[in-house]
């Protein structure tokens, strides 16, 4: 009788997983996003509003999240970044099965001298342990602020050129550069460039996201990938974190492949 | 199969819009009695970010307009490219309501509205500015040994470095955008950390009552402690 039932339950899922790749087949001849970022709000409304023990609604959560990660990697979207609010969403890493399966890298983004040693060393680990796969990225934003990225770029692309002036001054051909009386007032203004504050950026190994999901029907971005979301569309979803799925994802997607051709045409512009 | 599926989200589309145009028209005949008093007195500073090819002066004026009857007191009116700072001498000549946002400005009670106006070189550009101001500040310190990997700089001193080079207003509890998607369109990263962003739809087809409906979801918000 239960072998039964498991049976009933794999015909199910398999049916399910052959119309969901029929569906992707179709969407597929529109436009992709490459890279779709989450914001993953209400896991602890979430167990509240079922009344579940704590901590319930992050584990509910972490499924929710592998779920989504099949789908982006299924369809075809190369890069996923997912902001991780609250270390409680961090305790568990990716399963092993879909970043080997989708050949996925997992990069850690942040500010990761402000984790605790063994979190720390358990994010790098997972970094070494997938740094040779290449057919999609999955960024955990940890420690992550927009402001604290831009101003930890700032402060990099400062240190690149004091190391530069440093080097022509030693070799000779400084020019005074250190009291900086061989620069007109123009270039000094100059010095440093947007392009050497961007490669510095926390996310600079990812592309600009197409999309980014923000759950429980919250509109503001929270202090994530402010730099980066000039030409991306922000949809936030009324489900929770927990109860996100599949109707979501393809809502996301019909509403990018929408306005596509009006965000690609603004990036150009930018 | 594609084509049929988007036409499908068209007219769904469609039928919203023509729900959505219903209960507008409804609101600003103040017949949804949820909307009748708005506290407006939560929504310090709005950021209106419009798509540069939408930006008609006459309807940007009557936005204003509308914005002045509600009591609105200090407003952001941003584009991509530019043209609204362009035409701010025009505009600020039209409605007669409002006066040019000062840096130093406080956000107090204000009789007339302060209007500021900004343009993507407001964002990241700027941010490229104030690195130049803290780097030459750095060296000018006469500080002769090379960085050590701490931390130089703070936020706030990055904060303080963006205002130099007026990139730095305050930050907006709220963005309205008015274009063909949910988007910023790179209105300064550095003010819109905790910013509501709603979309309004294209602005040639702005409805008074939808600006109310905004305005009233974003003053029953409630923000986590965290936010």
């Amino acid at each position: 009788m239960e072998r039964i039932g498991e049976r009933v339950i794999q015909i199910y899922g398999n049916l399910v997983s052959l119309l969901r790749k029929c569906i992707f087949c179709i969407l597929s001849v529109g436009p992709i996003p490459n890279h779709i970022a989450f914001i993953m709000d209400g896991n602890r409304r979430f167990t509240k509003k079922c009344k579940l023990m704590k901590g319930a609604g992050h584990k509910v959560g972490f499924s929710a999240l592998m779920s989504i990660l099949k789908y982006c990697y299924e369809f075809g979207v190369r890069y996923v970044t997912v902001y991780v609010f609250s270390i409680e969403n961090f305790k568990r890493s990716p399963e092993e099965s879909i970043v080997n399966r989708y050949g996925v890298r997992v990069i850690f983004s942040g500010n990761l001298k402000l984790l605790s040693e063994p979190v720390r060393l358990a994010a790098e680990r997972a970094m070494l342990a997938t740094d040779k796969n290449s057919k999609a990225v999955l960024s955990i934003c940890v420690a992550y602020t927009s402001t604290n990225e831009i101003m930890h770029a700032v402060q990099e692309s400062c240190e690149e050129k004091w190391d530069e002036i440093t080097i022509l001054n030693s070799s000779g051909a400084g020019y005074g550069l250190i009291s900086l009386g061989g620069y007109e007032q123009d270039e000094m203004d100059h010095l440093i460039k947007l392009n050497d504050i961007e490669k510095h950026m926390y996310m600079a190994a990812s592309p600009d996201p197409d999309i980014i999901i923000r759950t429980s029907s919250e509109t503001r971005l929270s202090n994530f990938l402010l730099w980066q979301s000039a030409n991306c569309y922000l949809y936030s979803p009324s489900v929770l974190w927990p109860e996100i799925g599949f109707r979501q994802f393809l809502w996301a997607i019909l509403n990018f492949q929408r306005i596509h051709f009006y965000l690609d045409k603004q990036r150009q512009q930018s | 199969m594609w084509h049929l599926l988007h036409v499908t989200i068209h007219l769904c589309y469609f039928a919203i819009n023509i729900a959505n145009a219903l209960e507008s028209h409804l609101i600003s005949k103040g017949l949804l009695r949820r909307y009748k008093s708005l506290h407006i007195s939560k929504l310090q500073y709005l950021a209106i970010v419009i798509e540069s090819e939408d930006c008609r002066t006459s309807n940007v004026i009557e936005l204003l307009q509308w914005l002045a009857d509600l009591g609105v007191k200090h407003v952001c009116l941003y584009d991509m490219e530019g043209i609204l700072k362009k035409s701010k001498d025009f505009i600020l000549e039209k409605f007669d309501g409002a006066t040019l946002f000062q840096e130093n400005d406080v956000l107090l009670d204000q009789p007339l509205m302060t209007l500021e106006f900004a343009s993507f070189s407001d964002g990241k550009e700027a941010v490229a500015k104030a690195a130049n101001v803290l780097f030459m500040k750095y060296l000018k310190s006469g500080s002769t040994s090379s960085y050590q990997g701490e931390q130089i700089f703070t936020e706030s001193q990055m904060g303080e470095a963006l205002k130099t080079v007026g990139g730095n207003g305050p930050e907006p509890d709220l963005l309205l955008v008015y274009g063909p998607a949910r988007c910023h369109l790179g209105f300064p990263a550095w003010r819109i950390r905790y910013t509501e962003i709603q979309h309004m739809g294209p602005l040639k087809s702005m409805k008074y009552g939808s600006l109310i409906k905004a305005i009233y979801k974003f003053t029953m918000v409630q923000q986590n402690y965290g936010k």
